[in-house]
């Protein structure tokens, strides 16, 4: 094992910070491209169940079995249909932001009280019109905690990616990895950490300021 | 040839001082149920009438309410609203017709309370400008600041203020009918009295054709125009003035409703000035009641001071005359005659 070298670790940022940047920012698009994907299926799929129990256990019920599949054996099975690279990756990641999307939609959905969505209807608004301007953005806070927390999870399993030859700072820890025993072994693995690490911070700073930002004020406690 | 659904709700909405309700043999069955919630009930509401629904938890008021506006679907029978067959009209225009009070109140917490009174208005695509009229306009009336309170959010509020903003959201598009389920149940003593006094003088104004479900047999008799007592079933047992079901109850059922003291009940709702008064001499204290304050306050303040006689004052404060207690239970007398007598005046064939 070679013994740690701050010097050597900052002079290998100094020679390779554009790559390593540019690394950091493939990592963010997949993830959000990922998420997005995810918010749309996984809150229109939540809005078509939240109110039946059982499509709703069931749907639950599978993207929490989803989850349990390791990411690598996951990313091994799409390389079959879909190839190396960023497809793949996207779909993985996708995958697993739907759990925790899913069942916050229906939870959030849930959670609007029944005297409001009465009170809606009574005064004369239509299912689509009371879904769109009362009970998503009442479930709106709630929803926002389901695609953070699948932001939080997709960051990390997204530097597995790599495995697949897909985008982003998985590289760097892979490249590390495989090269054990090189002067830059650690460097490389050291480095692609530590930006998964502080990516996954920013974004998770940034979710607070979107949620703040795109909730109403009669609902922040 | 049936006339389209706009011309009707057009003729609904134009109505806006009251229009004449019409249920016939309007019954609900829910699936899987025996007895029907609602059974045959039939009732005609007069335009700018206050009518009371009152009956125990379950007795099928609220369904019988609610299908009204269609948020219960009627099994059999039929509904109309200034004559026109609402069953036949689609239901979430008609809604935007029919002002509907709950008693949780359902404000929307994501919308200001300006944003929550104009839902209905946006709905029927009124200007920005007569929405913003609209909702200064309804907010003095419910006695809210419009300055203060339109750009708060509804958990900022008070229940009772919460309730006042309920009312305006539902009287924002000036409907011709009303729907309140108990709209003042959940809030304290003090509050609600203070909401049903403003609710009445609101209503002396409007004059919509209101259905108003309470199970509080004293808050009907205070605002009602005539009450409906439902049993089992929103079987009818008596329909009437507040006046006559307490002077005379249909049955062992209404009268065990009213529960004791329907005397004083009904005192409550006799101005004194109805009364026979005494010579303003009688009253040697210095104790006075108004011509229009009841004639159970004029009671309670006898029996307070102990006084035989007290003096009546009118509006400019001048003595008019005098009462007791004599006096007060003959006016009561009176009043059952000549309720007696509108009554067998009713049951005469033209």
């Amino acid at each position: 094992m070679t013994p740690f070298d701050l010097a050597g670790l900052l002079t290998f940022w100094s020679r390779r910070w554009d790559d390593i940047l540019e690394l950091m920012v493939e990592h963010l698009v997949v993830v959000l491209i990922s998420l997005a994907i995810a918010m749309v299926i996984g809150v229109i799929v939540g809005m078509l169940t939240w109110n039946k129990p059982i499509p709703a256990a069931i749907v639950i019920a599978a993207a929490g079995v989803a989850l349990t599949i390791p990411s690598l054996a996951l990313l091994a099975l799409l390389i079959r249909p879909f190839g190396l690279g960023w497809t793949s990756t996207v779909i993985a990641l996708t995958f697993y932001s739907l759990l925790p999307i899913v069942r916050n939609t229906i939870v959030g959905l849930r959670e609007v009280p029944p005297s409001v969505l009465e009170s809606a209807m009574g005064m004369g608004m239509g299912p689509i019109k009371r879904m769109m301007s009362i009970q998503l953005p009442i479930a709106w806070p709630i929803i926002l905690t389901g695609v953070r927390v699948a932001a939080q999870l997709t960051i990390g399993i997204a530097a597995i990616a790599a495995y697949v030859a897909g985008p982003g700072l998985g590289t760097l820890i892979f490249n590390g990895l495989s090269s054990l025993g090189s002067k830059n072994a650690l460097n490389f693995a050291l480095t692609g950490t530590l930006c998964v690490i502080i990516l996954a911070l920013v974004v998770d700073a940034a979710f607070v300021q979107i949620t703040r930002l795109t909730t109403s004020r009669g609902l922040r406690a | 040839m049936p006339e389209s659904t706009d011309t009707a709700l057009t003729q609904i909405a134009s109505r806006t001082d009251g229009a004449r309700i019409v249920l016939d043999r309007v019954s609900k069955v829910y699936p899987g149920q025996d007895a029907p919630a609602v059974e045959e009930f039939s009732m005609v509401a007069e335009p700018g009438e206050l009518i009371m629904f009152v009956g125990p938890s379950g007795c099928g008021k609220t369904t019988t309410m609610k299908m009204i506006n269609r948020i219960i679907e009627p099994s059999s029978g039929s509904i109309t609203i200034d004559g026109r067959d609402i069953l036949s009209l689609d239901p979430s225009e008609l809604r935007r017709h029919i002002g509907y009070v709950i008693q949780q109140i359902g404000l929307f917490p994501h919308m200001t309370i300006a944003e929550n009174i104009a839902v209905v208005p946006k709905l029927l695509g009124w200007s920005k400008q007569r929405t913003a009229e609209r909702i200064d306009e309804l907010l003095q009336t419910v006695q809210l600041d419009p300055g203060t309170f339109a750009h708060r959010y509804p958990r900022q509020l008070s229940g009772g203020q919460q309730q006042r903003v309920g009312v305006a959201r539902a009287l924002a598009a000036n409907p011709p009918v009303m729907l309140m389920d108990e709209p003042f149940g959940a809030t304290d003593p003090i509050t609600r009295e203070k909401l049903q006094a403003e609710f009445l003088r609101l209503q002396e104004s409007i004059g919509k054709t209101i259905i108003f479900v309470t199970h509080d047999f004293d808050e009907a008799i205070k605002l009602g125009d005539r009450i409906a007592v439902l049993s089992e079933r929103s079987q009818i047992e008596q329909f009437d003035t507040p006046a006559a079901i307490l002077a005379e109850p249909a049955n062992a059922y209404v009268r065990s409703f009213i529960g004791h003291g329907a005397a004083l009940k009904r005192l409550a709702l006799i101005p004194v000035e109805t009364a026979v008064l005494g010579a303003a001499s009688a009253a040697v204290d210095h104790h006075r009641i108004a011509t229009d304050d009841s004639l159970r306050d004029a009671l309670d303040l006898l029996i307070v001071t102990g006084a035989p006689a007290i003096g009546v004052v009118d509006r400019s404060g001048s003595l008019v005359g005098s009462l007791t207690v004599e006096r007060i239970s003959t006016a009561l007398g009176a009043d059952a005659t000549a309720l007696a007598a509108t009554r067998s005046d009713e049951g005469r064939p033209a």
